[in-house]
């Protein structure tokens, strides 16, 4: 038998593949609101099921359909988008030298570094290196999968729905934002940040075109972060 | 243009996924870059709640919206699972939506 020199041929890790098929299957839930929320913005369900498979990370995809369901324009979208999917490449710089995938499995595998897939394999860290790799992988493909299905799924049923008010789907758009922002404010100066961010986004609204407002705040982080506390 | 966003939105945000698992990490080591980076997903996000929560068009207007904001933001502080937090959100704003 040839022995994969990066990956043991330890034992599965039991319970780390449960903790990321549970991340795997919650995560890959709401894909059902990123699914209704883009075809309400006026993407269509193709379009919708692209931004899943290919863009592939929540934070983005959302922000892209909500610029656009807000009036702005496509740039603003995109440039909100790639500004929240900055954080992957950090991600991934803490994941290559974990991973030491090469050819296609490193192309896999920075495709499904995001949030929940590098969260798992740092959360395994005292169960070894082997766990740490089962969890990456193992929540990566997980969410790929669940994301991409309950995505199809949110899209078809808001076509079939209609009125995305008037079964709550604005209402829920802003709450998925906030409860992506929720677990990152670890310390009295994020929440400021957050706070700060939120008055200078209220504060420009009246005066930029619909969309700009959010890719302004940015340098709320440049200014706050240029100096360390 | 909705496709201009599908697509350049999924090229920006795998090429930045490659950028960080092919590069040397060296490149990225800048103390205050990595501030930055960290606080950029904390600034976009909170504008995202008050673009999506309270604004139409460019004005800022309190409607349904920020009843099943309040209620996400209640769910938060009790420790609710996300897809609870996303649910009382819903319910709440489609109920007041409704009444009105």
């Amino acid at each position: 038998m040839r022995v994969d020199k990066n990956y043991s041929m330890a034992p599965l890790p039991r319970n780390t593949v449960r903790d990321a098929l549970s991340v795997a299957v919650t995560v890959g839930a709401y894909g059902v609101a990123f699914g209704a929320a883009s075809v309400a913005a006026g993407f269509s369900v193709l379009q919708t099921c692209l931004f899943s498979l290919f863009t592939f990370t929540g934070a983005s995809q959302f922000a892209a359909i909500g610029v656009v369901a807000a009036g702005g324009g496509a740039i603003s979208a995109i440039v909100t988008a790639t500004m929240l999917g900055t954080r992957n490449a950090l991600y991934g710089i803490q994941m290559a030298p974990i991973l030491e995938a090469r050819g296609l499995r490193r192309i896999v595998a920075s495709h499904i570094t995001i949030d929940e897939s590098t969260g798992v394999a740092l959360s395994q860290k005292p169960r070894g290196v082997n766990a740490m790799r089962v969890g990456f992988w193992v929540t990566g493909l997980g969410v790929f999968v669940f994301w991409n299905a309950f995505t199809l799924l949110g899209a078809l049923g808001a076509k079939a729905l209609g009125n995305p008010a008037s079964w709550g789907l604005d209402g829920a758009v802003p709450a998925v934002f906030l409860g992506l922002l929720w677990p990152r404010l670890e310390n009295t100066f994020l929440r400021v940040v957050a706070a700060t961010s939120m008055v200078c986004a209220m504060l420009v609204t009246p005066w930029l075109p619909a969309g700009l407002p959010i890719v302004a705040t940015a340098l709320v982080a440049v200014v706050m972060g240029w100096r360390e506390r | 243009m909705l496709w201009i966003v599908v697509a350049a939105t999924s090229v920006l945000c795998l090429a930045i996924k490659l950028f960080g698992h092919y590069v040397p990490g060296r490149w990225l080591a800048n103390a205050r870059l990595q501030r930055i980076n960290t606080l950029i997903p904390i600034a976009l996000l909170s504008a995202l709640v008050i673009a999506e929560g309270v604004v139409t068009k460019t004005n800022v207007v309190i409607d349904h919206r920020l009843a099943g904001l309040g209620v996400a933001l209640a769910a938060l502080f009790a420790k609710a699972p996300f897809p609870v937090v996303v649910l009382a959100a819903a319910v709440t704003s489609a109920v007041v939506y409704h009444l009105h």
